[in-house]
């Protein structure tokens, strides 16, 4: 019989600490809807989408409803574009996005991730068409959402497609300049990019994966911010014991969640992503756990100690509590979505450098930066080079979702709303890397990668 | 219910009560799940900070309504006596609490 301190403890978290599940995402394979005619294979995505997705968002309610747990997105994510695209010889992959777009507003989900190339050890003809549509595709459609892997261990870093992107983001920004850029945050480059992720926007639908899944992303920083709370003071062998218990919880949530979506709508479950992933509300802030953990602000000295032991922590608790975890489990640490991370940009706590090292035991990298306007392409590239560096040479996942706000300085907000918040645009260094990044060619991978 | 009742585990929920102490709160939350038949197997209460809580367990085997509606009455009558009243069905506690 549960006590009635566990089922307080459970409507706590829920009610008054924010749990819930972020987001429960259908992948569904697309492999099967090429066809030498673009048109043709529009709509065999559209339909294939709609009719797998079909009863996605009226599950996710009900469900919901009846468990009493927030599930906050529905989404979809597909087969990497850049693969179902490729037989249709056409210049430009935009109708395939907007194939996506009707079909993820049709079935009611807010995002669909998969716009997607994977080109870390070279470019196929698709995956240089994905690439030149990326900047229309964003601007042009609502839903969708893209993700480009440029990095991994085993390959190194495909320099010329770091350049690439550099320039990708800043045509992406500039097509969304009246609404400050936001086509950037629907854009993500990576290294090591998991293929499971139900994050968006860096979620798509990998090769290795069954023809249709639910995965699951659960949340909960407010939650644990309250655990570390009650042991303020305690050494940190107690902590991450604290820890690692409070993330047990929130990832046995998730498990039920997908367990039962996946029942009810008849596909496999996929994994939970147990990440803490903050929005821009009070009570749901990384940030806030780090500075619960003793530091006066996010990004001072102490930081990365603090970030890495909540990263692993989260890990170890999640891992005894679904026995098919991936994605990007850990903490989020995105600046425009996290109140806490934005107060420590503007109180001058956190700065761009300490970020790139805060990515480095962190789950995913740089996110949701908003750099200044005029800030080249080239720079971003270089940017985009540092953090997949991290990546490849520590074996993890990295990431960069940077938007450089067209017509704003050091100082200005960028402002979106809702789950993508506000952030404060951040220097970057004035000096140039121009010659760098435009050498071009491969950066080889290093020699960890030889391991097998 | 026709979908939670397919779960084997049962057709349990668990319906918390929370808010100042007052005449009146037990009867309130029982008449409704009697008048849709709905029996319950076990109440506990105790005082959580300067609060009633009382936590309630009950069958919906034989109710004459789904949980939706069940809680859409439990919160108009939650209104009435001043509480907060939440059902949530019993699977939500033991998979987060009980391995």
């Amino acid at each position: 019989m549960l006590t009635i301190q566990e089922i307080m403890e459970t409507i706590k978290m829920v009610q008054e600490e924010n749990l819930d599940i972020r987001t429960v995402t259908m992948g569904i394979s697309l492999r099967d809807c090429s066809h030498p005619n673009s048109k043709t294979a529009c709509t065999k995505i559209y339909d294939k989408i709609t009719r797998l997705a079909e009863n996605l968002v009226k599950t996710g309610e009900d469900i919901a409803r009846e468990f009493g747990i927030p599930i906050v997105n529905k989404r979809i994510s597909v087969t990497p574009i850049s693969m179902v695209a490729e037989s249709s010889r056409v210049s430009s992959y935009l109708p395939f996005a907007e194939a996506m777009d009707r079909a993820a507003r049709n079935v009611g989900v807010n995002y669909i991730g998969g716009f997607s190339a994977l080109v870390h050890k070279g470019f196929t003809n698709g995956d240089r068409v994905l690439i030149d549509s990326i900047a229309q595709a964003l601007s042009s459609t609502e839903t969708v959402c893209s993700s480009v892997n440029v990095a991994t261990t085993k390959a190194g870093i495909n320099m010329d497609a770091v350049y690439t992107m550099g320039k990708v983001i800043k045509e992406t920004a500039r097509l969304t300049e009246e609404r400050d850029g936001l086509g950037c945050a629907k854009l993500v480059v990576f290294a090591n990019v998991p293929e499971d992720n139900p994050f968006m926007a860096g979620a798509f639908h990998g090769v290795g994966e069954p023809e249709c899944v639910i995965n699951v992303g659960v949340s909960g920083p407010g939650v644990v911010k309250s655990a570390v709370e009650r042991v303020k003071g305690a050494e940190f062998g107690i902590l991450a014991e604290t820890i690692k218990k409070t993330a047990f919880k929130v990832t046995r949530m998730g498990e039920l969640v997908g367990r039962t979506a996946a029942e009810r709508l008849g596909v496999p479950f996929g994994i939970v992503d147990l990440s803490l992933a903050p929005t821009p509300a009070v009570g749901d802030s990384v940030a806030d756990i780090l500075e619960a953990m003793g530091l006066e602000r996010c990004g001072t000295h102490g930081t990365i100690a603090a970030l890495a032991l909540l990263n692993d922590a989260v890990k170890k608790g999640g891992a005894m509590a679904s026995s098919y975890v991936g994605g990007l489990s850990g903490a989020f640490i995105p600046v425009s979505e996290d109140s806490g991370m934005i107060r420590a940009v503007v109180d001058g706590a956190l700065t761009m450098d300490k970020l790139e090292a805060m990515t480095c035991v962190c789950s995913v990298g740089l996110d949701m930066i908003a750099v200044p306007g005029d800030t080249s392409a080239e720079t971003i590239a270089a940017i985009i080079a540092d953090e997949m560096a991290i990546g490849v040479i520590n074996q993890k996942t990295t990431a960069v979702r940077i938007i450089p706000a067209p017509g704003k300085e050091v100082g200005d907000f960028v402002e979106y709303g809702g789950l993508l918040g506000r952030a404060p645009v951040m220097a970057v260094t004035p000096f140039p890397s121009d010659e760098f990044v435009k050498r071009g060619g491969r950066i080889p991978a290093p020699i960890h990668s030889l391991s097998n | 219910m026709s979908q939670l009742k397919e779960n084997p585990k049962g057709n349990r929920i668990i319906v918390s009560i929370m808010g100042p102490d007052r005449v009146g709160i037990i009867s309130g939350v029982t008449g409704v799940l009697s008048d849709n038949s709905i029996n319950i197997l076990d109440i506990s209460q105790t005082t959580l900070q300067e609060f009633l809580v009382m936590v309630l367990v009950a069958d919906m085997e034989k109710s004459k309504v789904d949980l939706a509606t069940l809680k859409e009455l439990l919160n108009a009558k939650a209104k009435v006596i001043g509480v907060r009243i939440d059902a949530q069905h019993e699977d939500v506690f033991n998979f987060m609490h009980r391995i």
